[in-house]
């Protein structure tokens, strides 16, 4: 084991796949000589050199298009949009191509599109956004977002190996400052399979990405029976981990930082709501950011994303329901 | 035939016709007879209620798909689009599966999956193509750089219209085929409309001049004349093969049946329409084997009669094919494991005479080791 900040294990884990499979190569802007724009691939021309990390044009259609053919020849293409936001730019070749070739036609399209992703730094309505939920909407792509350092590795490693499309959502405010044991070497964490974070009997609070540190801290904070539940993998959803949670405690706070309606929310509070409406003691709730583009200004941001005061008070409410 | 001179920087003027036998010649015109025959068969298909949706054909453009195709060995690989049935056919589709895919049949290229020609069979080296155009250019790019990541003398060939030259997409991909000279044969079959637009309003200078643009040649060539066809394409395809890089060529065609059967082609001039009739590719192709290769009338009426009975054969076939189980719709989002694609069809006798000659390595080397293409095996060669 070693500790490892969370952009520190995206880099390890990719290095060692790039080590063990010589079908596994970097694609995207900036990701070459400057090493990316958050320096995930830092070092990496050095070692694997320019065709294994390939600095492309600013063509988001091109970058998923090119790994897409890539892919289905026995590459193994990891594309790095520069921001997730970009791949608004690249979505045709992504949900029209990538997402309906193995239906269609049975081909297989191992490839992954790394999104950093998510606010909380000014980044403003382009370099700031939460895509996930455009993914799950378009068959054919897994959805995969880490929460710790240590998930990170091993999910990016998952993801590459699996023989689909698969979008890995990295936020961008876990980077630096989420830190934690990595195991070095080979580390798998299999795709489809949620987490207990937090053992408790009296909330679930079900999160991914940036919200499962923040429910952690909540209920630390709060020294209540909190379980926080960690998703992890977005499509497909862990449905039997959250039903688990759900059984166990009777209330249900679902967390993320994507806007609202129609979001991983929406859908984890449905299947709550359609499979374990008998366990429930309490309304659903959720915690997620407003149906708004982020905004620039520190207060505006502060503003709409979930902080952690929210995050107490909601969980304060459903416990004293 | 004349090549576009202004256009043509790193090809060579057409050399005469040296690289065909007259076994091949008898080839180029069966699979053109093919399509025609097939997609004839297709549209009455249609009239009769039998296939959902609508149908498109490519008549008129069968000697750009097959000429172009004709070229490609086994391992080579191709974004096929709805114009070009005669592509699918040269690699090794047959028509029955090509019925049965526009009936939603189970016996059809993708079960049922997907309609009309959206299909690809990935045991043929096909990558199907999708609505949005030129999306399949930027794929076959990619197909393209995995070989030359991978030293492989392979190529990926494509087709668009001269309409999704408009698009952003055919500038990424020609931007990027360009950049890293993939091999990769870009096929622009300019049918003179996008759906209803003329060309004039589509852009204001031809697409062919914006290849040296790219950094690579572009040609233009006779779209009816499938011998041009395959001498501009066989250039392009040893080009790529070579490690020169890709090619733009421009087939010059008419689309001479609407965009689907819904369209009535009111906005096509009759005199266009009459012109290009008399340019049709498959009797101008008649016409020369009979003048310059010593066809006899006997000998084309033969192959005009064989192609027409394997059509019947093919569409009772298609026709007796059930419609798919409907358990199977939710089947298939995901994979479960990567699969190669297998190899298509490479009638031209330059593969098979390579084959006997070299053992196999008629397209190419073996991939290194570790190199997931070597699942692919070599020598599907007809």
């Amino acid at each position: 084991m070693a500790e490892m900040t969370y952009l520190q294990a995206i880099s390890d884990g990719l290095r060692e796949e790039m080590r063990r499979d010589e079908a596994v190569f970097c694609l995207g802007e900036d990701i070459g000589a400057f090493g990316g724009a958050f320096k995930v691939t830092d070092g990496f021309i050095e070692e694997f050199g320019a065709d294994r990390v390939l600095d492309t044009p600013l063509a988001e259609n091109m970058i998923i298009g090119a790994s897409i053919g890539a892919a289905i020849e026995g590459m193994k293409p990891v594309a790095e949009m520069q921001f997730a936001d970009f791949i608004a730019c690249g979505f045709d070749q992504l949900v029209n191509v990538a997402g309906k070739l193995h239906y269609r036609q049975g081909v297989s399209v191992p490839m992954v599109v790394r999104l950093p992703s998510g606010g909380g730094f000014s980044g403003g309505p382009f370099h700031s956004q939460n895509p996930e939920a455009w993914f799950i909407q378009a068959p054919g792509l897994k959805v995969v977002a880490p929460a710790t350092a240590e998930d990170a590795k091993g999910l990016l490693i998952s993801a590459i190996r699996d023989p689909n499309p698969v979008c890995f959502l990295e936020h961008k405010g876990l980077y630096r400052h989420v830190k934690g044991e990595v195991p070095e070497g080979d580390h798998a964490v299999p795709l489809g399979e949620a987490r207990v974070a937090r053992e408790g009997g009296e909330l679930s609070v079900i999160a991914y990405g940036s919200s499962v540190p923040l429910a952690l801290q909540a209920a630390e904070e709060l020294d209540e029976d909190i379980e926080v539940v960690d998703l992890r993998t977005l499509n497909p959803l862990d449905a039997e981990s959250i039903l688990a949670s759900v059984e166990k405690t009777g209330k249900v706070l679902i967390a993320h930082e994507a806007t609202r309606s129609c979001g991983v929310g929406a859908e984890v509070a449905s299947l709550v709501s359609e499979r374990a409406f008998e366990w429930l003691d309490a309304p659903i709730r959720r915690l997620t950011t407003p149906d708004v583009p982020i905004p620039f200004s520190p207060p505006l941001e502060q503003a709409v994303l979930p902080q952690l005061d929210d995050m107490k008070e909601a969980c304060r409410e459903l416990l004293a329901y | 035939m004349k090549l576009d001179a202004a256009s043509t920087s790193g090809l060579s003027e057409r050399e005469g016709t040296d690289a065909l036998t007259r076994d091949d010649r008898a080839l180029l015109l069966r699979y053109m007879l093919l399509m025609r025959l097939a997609e004839e068969r297709g549209l009455a298909l249609y009239k009769q209620g039998k296939v959902p949706g609508s149908f498109y054909d490519g008549r008129g453009q069968e000697a750009t798909c097959v000429g172009s195709a004709f070229t490609l060995g086994p391992r080579d690989r191709m974004c096929i689009l709805h114009r070009d049935l005669g592509a699918h056919f040269v690699r090794g589709v047959t028509p029955d599966r090509y019925l049965a895919n526009y009936m939603g049949r189970e016996g059809g290229v993708t079960g049922g999956k997907d309609g009309n020609m959206h299909f690809g069979d990935r045991q043929l080296g096909c990558v199907g193509m999708v609505s949005m155009l030129p999306d399949m250019a930027q794929v076959a790019a990619g197909m393209a750089l995995s070989f030359k990541m991978r030293s492989e003398p392979r190529v990926a060939m494509t087709f668009f219209g001269e309409g999704s030259t408009a698009n952003g997409q055919w500038h990424e991909a020609m931007n990027f085929a360009g950049i890293h000279r993939l091999p990769v044969v870009f096929v622009l079959e300019n049918n003179q409309f996008a759906y209803s637009t003329p060309t004039d309003l589509e852009f204001a200078v031809d697409p062919i001049q914006r290849a040296k643009s790219y950094g690579f040649p572009g040609v233009s060539v006779d779209g009816n004349d499938v011998e041009a066809v395959f001498e501009v394409s066989r250039v392009a395809v040893d080009r790529a093969r070579s490690g020169d890089g890709p090619t733009l060529i421009e087939c010059h065609t008419m689309r001479m049946h609407g965009h689907g059967a819904h369209d009535d082609m009111s906005y096509v001039p009759d005199e266009m329409l009459e012109e290009w009739s008399r340019r049709d590719p498959i009797e101008l192709y008649v016409r020369r084997l009979a003048d310059e290769h010593g066809f006899e009338a006997a000998e084309i009426d033969e192959i005009r009669e064989s192609v027409a009975s394997y059509v019947d054969e093919c569409a009772e076939k298609a026709v007796a094919s059930p419609m798919p189980d409907p358990q199977l719709a939710t089947a298939g989002v995901f994979a479960e494991r990567w699969e190669p694609l297998g190899d298509g069809e490479a009638p031209w006798s330059r593969w098979s005479q390579a084959d006997q000659g070299a053992a196999g390595s008629a397209n190419g080397h073996a991939p290194p080791d570790g190199d997931p293409g070597k699942l692919v095996e070599h020598g599907r060669a007809a």
